[in-house]
């Protein structure tokens, strides 16, 4: 196995008040003991949690108060000995710690090496160690679920059922193919094979339509923020960023100008796209053009309309209503603080049932209802979205895609009246593509259900 | 003392289905190929069902005609019925089945093996095997004969430490009351090779003139009869139907009454039986909610009464059995004239052969057929050819001869075999095969003729047929691509006839052939007919063209497994020195010794992060990489 031991940062930076630094390898524990004042880690019990102070080794300076989980393989995350540092969160004390461990003996975790270990020391399965990339990567409370339900296998749990499913239905294709002469299973008809398959699609497509979501939760709602100069979107901006404590990430390889900020608006990350641009120009459209802008429109997942109440609906108003047409927006009304010009009930005829809100950011007013609407439109009105088994995977969801396009294959071959042990070949595909997200493409299940399934002699 | 009697290139210890392919390849191949029987008049004997081909079976009794087999041959000379299964369904899963007059098969083919040049057949038991510098080297027989040989087949079937079972009653013997070979076992045990317990069964026989016909269905053989070998024009022969009836409740009564005297439920330990071809004590209780079993009347051949009752095998005493008998429509007054038994033997673990079936341990000892826990004299065919093949290609010095899974069943099976074992009798299945569509009983020539003629098993006058064949059927699609096909009165006669949607552009032959409703023959008569192309040849356009799409994501399949076949594993690689590898894995690899990743990647226990772990290990020689 690995004799390296490796640590990195495994919550967000930057992000929440406690911060975790993790070790994983045969010496966590002993390299942790070197930095660390209180008790002997060396000498402690197994799954044991310790308070004490991190030190800088060299200099005996105090970096941080702490406490110290240890945990001794084999029962741990990765099956090795894993040590986690609980510390203040923020960004100082946290890069410190970890510059302290790798000066005295770990290496630099690469990116979900820890999950790498748990999977080669064979403790987790594949669609398990993906998730927990995922874990590594959830930049929400809600991102967070998610993946810890995967964990859970409740994906899994889901996959292994549509298999069992088209398993079924493969069996009894093949069943009639090897025992030709057995006449006490029906023959499978087209129309057998085609709501079997129609059913399966449905569920695949509904998983896709969730995996959507999981997406969202892990990178964020891309937002956009439009409307005329001087109607608040820079005061939007802010209010948001100061109301949810703001991440600011420069997105490496790209220039200075696309920065994108995260804010947590009830459980729903958004990423506020080209902010800087509205920060420096008031004005993405204004900016980067009209027709680049409908493109940006077009990627955002979710788009914050301003109008200004004191002013009367414009010609560019109208504009961007048509812009936005089709897409996710909710149109803010702000300045309500000021003297009503806006004919709100020709503003809510263009909306067409879009959501609405009226804001004064000035006055902090309204924010509450934005807020809202902002998490309706995503969990469409409900935030209890427990019962749901997303996708956050982009190779679960590109497998599924595969999935999704095998089973399509098979519904046109029944649609040209293919012979049924043709199509059936692309179900056994889609079959192995939703194996592969659970790691699990042996092909002797489906002798093994062909034999448990049906009382076969000839 | 033993004496000295002789040396040959090759011997084959058995003479069945297995043994004389083996053995009439490696003599037809140039070698000097001694071939001994417990028994002369049992060569190619069938002890079980008188038939031979179906699903999968018979597409690999295709195959090995291809290779220049004979069993395709000898099966068109010698059957009595033949049907083509699964003509409602797609071409890949449709397969010949014959039935069998077993007598005359058996006679004919030891007539063919004692006229074939460079074989010489024997009556012996063998014993030993002769094993220097662990090199297997011969056999020696009871009689203490030595035998020497660069290498030895062993086709032993169900002969090793053979053990009928048929109620209380046991005794050693082979199938049908031959001499069982009982030291044989202990001897390759001794050689350090692992050995399995299997039983099979058979049914009890029948006389045909105590049969009430008119309670059964009559199941006829085809009106015009296909056959197995590329090479057979015609044998019309008056075909024998066989006859269904059924088992009922009061079957179900007598066998659930005694299955306490079942040999195979009485509560020993016995041997693993297989699962697709079960005892009806088996299908009763594993299946109690079945109303009734079919049963099938299969006559045994044209000059015997004997019936082989096919559905019911079983390992109850023969009291029973006549009760069970008796209970089914039509076989109230059937008289039994052989009682069914179930049988246990030995097998070789097949995990300890490389896929030319030579087996790892012992360099120059091959094993095929049923001693490698298969079932099936197609089965056993298949595996014969190719060891004899590999044999004689050994001690001749020249390269191996392994078909991959997507060249034939034959490759599906020994891969199966030697790479992820069996614990039960193996039968083939087409849903063995992921590349089914490309594993046609129509193309077995177009996938196989060309290794046959190479090794020197097809006749240069079959080789150049096939290619003539070869090029009719492109020049043909060439020349559908060409030829248009506008919406004629006779073409929308023919469409509305076929059911097809009519026509309402100009097409090309080739798309419109495309359509499912629509044969070549249909497109014939739209089309100047051509004279050259006989119906094999047309059959083979029609699928080409119809399957087209299917076929080509297929053969897309297939090129990123042969990717992975291309990846070979070196031959001394040490896998203890592999850190990463799950213990699972580290042991199952060294224990199956794939040749390829894409063999390793087949074998049960071995996840894809050890894949992945092999590959690096392999690609740069150095594991400090692989978790870094």
């Amino acid at each position: 196995m690995e004799t390296e031991t490796i640590t990195a940062i495994s919550t967000p930076i930057g992000e929440g008040a406690i911060a975790i630094v993790r070790l994983s390898g045969k010496e966590a524990v002993q390299i942790t003991a070197k930095v660390f004042k209180g008790k002997d880690l060396l000498n402690v019990d197994s799954h044991t949690i310790n308070y004490g102070k991190i030190i800088n080794p060299e200099t005996n300076e105090l970096v941080d108060e702490v406490m110290v989980s240890i945990m001794r393989a084999p029962k741990t995350f990765t099956r090795e000995d894993v040590v986690e540092i609980n510390c203040h969160g923020g960004m100082v004390a946290v890069n410190r710690i970890l510059d302290i461990l790798l000066s005295n003996g770990a290496r630099l975790a690469e990116p979900g090496e820890f999950t790498k270990r748990a999977f080669l020391n064979g403790r987790i399965d594949l669609s398990q160690a993906e998730a927990v990339m995922d874990l590594i990567r959830a930049k929400t409370d809600k991102a967070m679920n998610v993946a810890l339900k995967q964990m859970d296998g409740r994906l899994s749990g889901l996959i292994q059922r549509l298999r069992q499913d088209l398993l079924e239905t493969v069996a009894h294709v093949e069943v009639n193919i090897d025992y030709p002469e057995y006449d006490d299973v029906e023959e499978m008809s087209h129309e057998m094979m085609r709501t079997k398959s129609k059913e399966v699609h449905a569920e695949i497509e509904n998983l896709l339509q969730v995996a959507k979501q999981g997406k969202i939760l892990r990178e964020g709602l891309g937002t956009a923020i439009i409307g005329r100069p001087n109607v608040g979107k820079s005061s939007l901006m802010n209010t948001l960023v100061q109301e949810n404590k703001a991440i600011v990430t420069e997105i490496p390889g790209t220039t200075r100008d696309i920065i994108e900020e995260y804010v947590n608006v009830r459980g729903v990350p958004l990423r506020l796209i080209d902010t800087a641009g509205i920060r420096e120009t008031e004005d993405i459209v204004e900016r980067i053009g009209v027709e680049r802008s409908r493109q940006v429109l077009k990627e955002s997942d979710l788009i914050l309309f301003v109008l200004n109440y004191n002013e009367e609906l414009s010609e560019e108003d109208i504009h961007l209503f048509e812009a936005v047409k089709g897409l996710e927006y909710i149109v803010i009304v702000n300045k309500t603080d000021l003297e009503k010009k806006l004919d709100l009930e020709k503003v809510r005829e263009f909306a067409n049932g879009r959501p609405m809100v009226t804001t004064s950011l000035l006055q902090e007013e309204g924010i509450d209802e934005l807020e809202k609407a902002i998490a309706n439109t995503f969990f469409s009105g409900e935030i209890d979205t427990g019962d749901m088994t997303y996708v956050s995977n982009v190779r679960h969801i590109q497998l599924l895609n595969q999935a999704k396009k095998a089973l399509e294959d098979a519904m046109e071959g029944i649609e040209l009246g293919m012979p049924l042990d043709i199509v059936q070949i692309d179900v056994t595909r889609t079959w192995e593509f939703l194996g592969e997200i659970i790691g699990d493409t042996a092909s002797d299940s489906l002798i093994d259900q062909l034999f448990s399934q049906f009382c076969l002699g000839k | 003392m033993t004496y000295n009697a002789g040396h040959y290139d090759v011997i084959v210890v058995g003479a069945g289905h297995a043994g004389v392919e083996a053995g009439v390849a490696a003599a037809r191949m140039g070698a000097k190929t001694l071939m001994l029987t417990l028994n002369l008049d049992m060569i190619a004997f069938m002890p079980c069902n008188p038939s031979i081909g179906g699903p999968a079976k018979g597409i690999v009794v295709r195959e090995v005609d291809a290779l220049g087999g004979i069993m395709g041959k000898m099966i068109d000379q010698t059957y009595i019925q033949m049907r083509m299964l699964n003509t409602g369904k797609g071409p890949a899963v449709q397969a010949l089945r014959a039935q069998a007059d077993k007598a005359l098969y058996s006679s004919e083919m030891k007539k063919l093996i004692e006229n074939e040049k460079n074989l010489t057949v024997r009556q012996a038991m063998v014993e030993e095997i002769i094993v220097e510098d662990g090199v297997c080297k011969g056999v020696i027989t009871e009689s203490h004969a030595a035998y020497y040989a660069d290498a030895v087949i062993l086709t032993t079937g169900t002969y090793m430490r053979g053990k009928v079972l048929m109620g209380d009653l046991e005794y050693e013997s082979g199938p049908n009351n031959q001499r069982p070979s009982l030291k044989l076992s202990s001897n390759l045990e001794a050689l350090g090779l692992e050995l399995v317990r299997f039983k099979t069964g058979t049914p009890p026989r029948v006389n045909h003139h105590t049969i009430d016909y008119s309670k059964t269905e009559i199941q006829p053989g085809d009106e015009n009869p296909k056959y197995f070998s590329y090479e057979t024009k015609e044998n019309l022969v008056e075909q024998v139907p066989c006859w269904l009836t059924y088992t009922n409740e009061f079957t179900h009564q007598v066998i659930n009454d005694n299955l306490g005297l079942s040999a195979m439920y009485s509560g020993a330990k016995r041997g693993t039986g297989p699962r697709y071809c079960p005892s009806i004590e088996d299908k009763i209780v594993r299946f109690n909610d079945k109303p009734r079993h079919q049963v099938f009347l299969e006559p045994e051949g044209r000059n015997t009464e004997e019936v082989y009752v096919q559905g019911l095998s079983t390992s109850l005493p023969e009291a029973i059995q006549h009760q069970i008998v008796r209970s089914v429509p039509g076989l109230e007054n059937a008289e039994i004239m052989r009682p069914g038994y179930a049988i246990e033997y030995d097998a070789v673990v097949p995990t300890q052969l490389w896929p030319t079936l030579e087996t790892k341990t012992i360099p120059g000892l091959f094993t095929a057929g049923q001693i490698n826990g298969t079932s099936g004299y197609e089965e056993a065919a298949g595996q014969g050819i190719m060891a004899g093949i590999n044999a004689v290609r050994k001690v001749f010095g020249k390269e191996s001869v392994i078909l991959d899974r997507s060249q034939g069943y034959i490759g599906v099976m020994i891969d199966d075999l030697v790479t992820k074992g069996t614990n039960e009798p193996y039968r083939l299945l087409t849903s063995r095969a992921e590349y089914r569509l490309l594993l046609r009983h129509d193309n077995a020539d177009l996938r196989l003729t060309d290794i046959g003629y190479e090794i020197g098993l097809i006749s240069e006058e079959r080789y150049q047929n096939f290619l003539n064949k070869k090029r009719f059927i492109e020049e043909e699609k060439a020349r559908l691509k060409t030829v248009t096909i506008k919406p004629t009165e006779t073409v929308l006669q023919i469409m509305s006839e076929a059911g097809a949607s009519p026509l309402k552009e100009p097409t090309k032959a080739y798309d419109l052939l495309k359509r499912p409703e629509l044969e070549y023959e249909d497109i014939e008569g739209m089309i100047e007919p051509n004279p050259e192309i006989n119906d094999e040849i047309k059959d083979q356009v029609g699928i080409q063209v119809k399957y087209e799409g299917y076929i080509k994501k297929a053969i897309e399949q297939v090129g990123r497994m042969l990717k992975m076949e291309d990846k070979k594993i070196p031959e001394n690689i040490d896998y203890d020195a592999i850190s990463g590898l799950a213990t699972e894995a580290r042991q199952k690899l060294k224990r199956i010794q794939p040749l390829s990743i894409g063999q390793a990647s087949r074998v049960s226990g071995v996840n894809p992060a050890d894949i992945s772990i092999l590959l690096v290990y392999i690609e740069q020689g150095h594991i400090a990489r692989v978790a870094n």
